[in-house]
């Protein structure tokens, strides 16, 4: 699988580290306990079409959101962490 | 009909002609007293149990393709119980001594092959913490032996000993453990089941479930509606996907595991042994190929199918792990999709639905827990209460803070 690293370009999936589902978004730490728990705990897991983050860290270790899917691991998109679109913004 | 050495005699000397099939194939009826989602090993070993030891045989199991096709016809088809922690100990142990007995049980030969199990470790500290996981064993009564370097030579000379990366300084060994032939353990189960009167239906797939009143009434699936008085799921690798047709939202995501097997050789290694660093386990099939394993690919995935950095890993491991095998070639590889839960545990109980039970999470050790977890999901579907020994695996410890989390890694579903 490469992964199309928006700094480095094409690199195969070894170089990366996976962090999981970016459409998690961490609560404020006054919020409720379910919201906690829903955070540490539960995931969407879709079938078919993801965001998630990944670190370059075999290249130049910045952190990116791809957008892949995950039954075929076609790979459609990777723009940086930052300038994704925030989630809970986001329609997956 | 029952199998035995005058059967398989009988048979062999009228070539065949008068063998019936080992399970029918019904029609779906409108109604059953228990569906089950997932015809893998897990779900019909349910269905066995549920009619063996409770006495219900109206249910049906619904596999969206043939019997064998996921996971129990995927793994590398080790059994063992060696586990640290008081919650999953018993259960396994409970799991290898229903294998002990199984094919007496189900009539039905799965060639379980007690060969041992050694898990190899490689420093001090990893010998200390394999001390401690034989001593939890021997508390709960089960069979561990600590070896030292000497004990592992002798029992398995070809070994990289002096490795200068990671040198062997013993092992933890099971001797009760070891092997099973994972198809028959299917088919063994569907037709015990199947001879109880349940219905093994296959090419079916569950698409909706329907919810009225916050109760269960049944399935939509590509055959139709079909109703029931109580829903099993049992469709791990899938688990999230399934449960979101009833709304609930799972502590799980899917991976890849792939695993291999090689050209067949001549007998080499005859019990079943687990590289300590890494991720790499092996044993020798019946026909000679070596079947062997390693990690997860570590992202995300419905592909049965991984990727090529986690082949070259495993064959890494193995050859570290034993240099002779430079030369062997690999037949096969393939990949199966694992439930990994929050804490590498799995998930058998009850959900918010008063009729709805779960059976889902079973990360990549799901093969040697197929008869007991047949055997407790049985028992809480009957009873509508768990089995003591699934009393903890239960989907709300999550939430209430009681992970059990063997390799003590945290809510990092990947790592366990």
């Amino acid at each position: 699988m490469l992964l199309p690293c928006p700094y480095c370009g094409p690199r195969s999936s070894e170089e990366f580290t996976y962090l999981g589902d970016a459409s998690v978004k961490r609560p404020s730490p006054k919020a409720a306990f379910e919201k906690w728990h829903e955070f540490v705990h539960e995931r969407r897991n879709p079938m078919g079409l993801i965001r998630e983050f990944w670190q370059h860290t075999g290249g130049c270790r910045a952190w990116l959101v791809c957008e892949r899917n995950t039954v075929t691991h076609e790979v459609f998109n990777m723009v940086p962490a930052r300038s994704a679109t925030p989630p809970g913004k986001v329609k997956a | 009909m029952r199998y035995s050495a005058f059967s398989l005699l009988a048979q062999a000397l009228t070539g065949n002609r008068f063998a019936k099939p080992a399970w029918r194939e019904p029609e779906p009826k409108p109604h059953y007293d228990v569906i089950i989602v997932g015809g893998g090993g897990h779900g019909l070993a349910s269905a066995y149990y549920l009619a063996k030891e409770h006495g219900i045989t109206n249910v049906a199991v619904l596999e969206k393709d043939h019997i064998g096709s996921g996971n129990v016809g995927r793994n590398t088809t080790i059994i063992r119980s060696n586990y640290l922690l008081e919650e999953n100990n018993p259960f396994y142990e409970k799991s290898l001594q229903l294998w002990e007995g199984l094919e007496q049980d189900f009539n039905f030969n799965a060639m379980v092959s007690q060969r041992g199990v050694l898990m190899l470790c490689h420093s001090d500290g990893q010998r200390d913490a394999y001390a401690r996981r034989g001593n939890a064993m021997r508390l709960h009564g089960v069979d561990a032996e600590l070896l030292d370097r000497q004990g592992v030579r002798e029992m398995v000379p070809y070994l990289d000993f002096d490795n200068a990366r990671f040198p062997i300084y013993g092992g933890l060994l099971q001797r009760r453990g070891g092997t099973v032939r994972h198809d028959a353990v299917a088919w063994g189960y569907a037709r015990g089941a199947d001879s109880r009167g349940v219905d093994v239906i296959q090419n079916c797939e569950v698409k909706g479930i329907r919810i009225e009143h916050g109760i269960v009434k049944g399935v939509e699936t590509s055959r139709g509606f079909i109703g029931c008085n109580k829903l099993g799921l049992a469709a791990a690798g899938h688990s999230s996907h399934v449960a979101k047709m009833a709304g609930l939202s799972l502590p799980i995501e899917s991976h890849v595991l792939q695993a291999f097997v090689s050209e067949g050789i001549k007998p080499m290694i005859d019990n079943v042994v687990i590289f300590g660093v890494g991720h790499f386990y092996v044993s020798q099939s019946d026909k000679g190929g070596l079947v062997f394993g390693g990690d997860l690919d570590a992202y995300n995935s419905y592909a049965r199918r991984g990727n090529l950095p986690m082949v070259e890993h495993v064959m890494e491991a193995g050859v570290s792990m034993i240099p002779a095998l430079g030369r062997v070639r690999v037949l096969r590889a393939w990949g199966g999709i694992m439930d990994m839960t929050m804490d590498g545990s799995p998930i058998i109980g009850k959900t918010h639905i008063p009729n709805l039970y779960l059976n889902a999470g079973w990360c990549y050790g799901g093969f040697k827990a197929t008869p007991a977890s047949g055997f407790c999901f049985a028992h809480t579907i009957a009873r509508d209460q768990p089995h003591e020994l699934n009393a903890a695996f239960r989907l709300d410890r999550f939430r209430r803070g009681y992970p059990i989390d063997e390799a003590g890694r945290g809510a990092t579903p990947n790592l366990h």
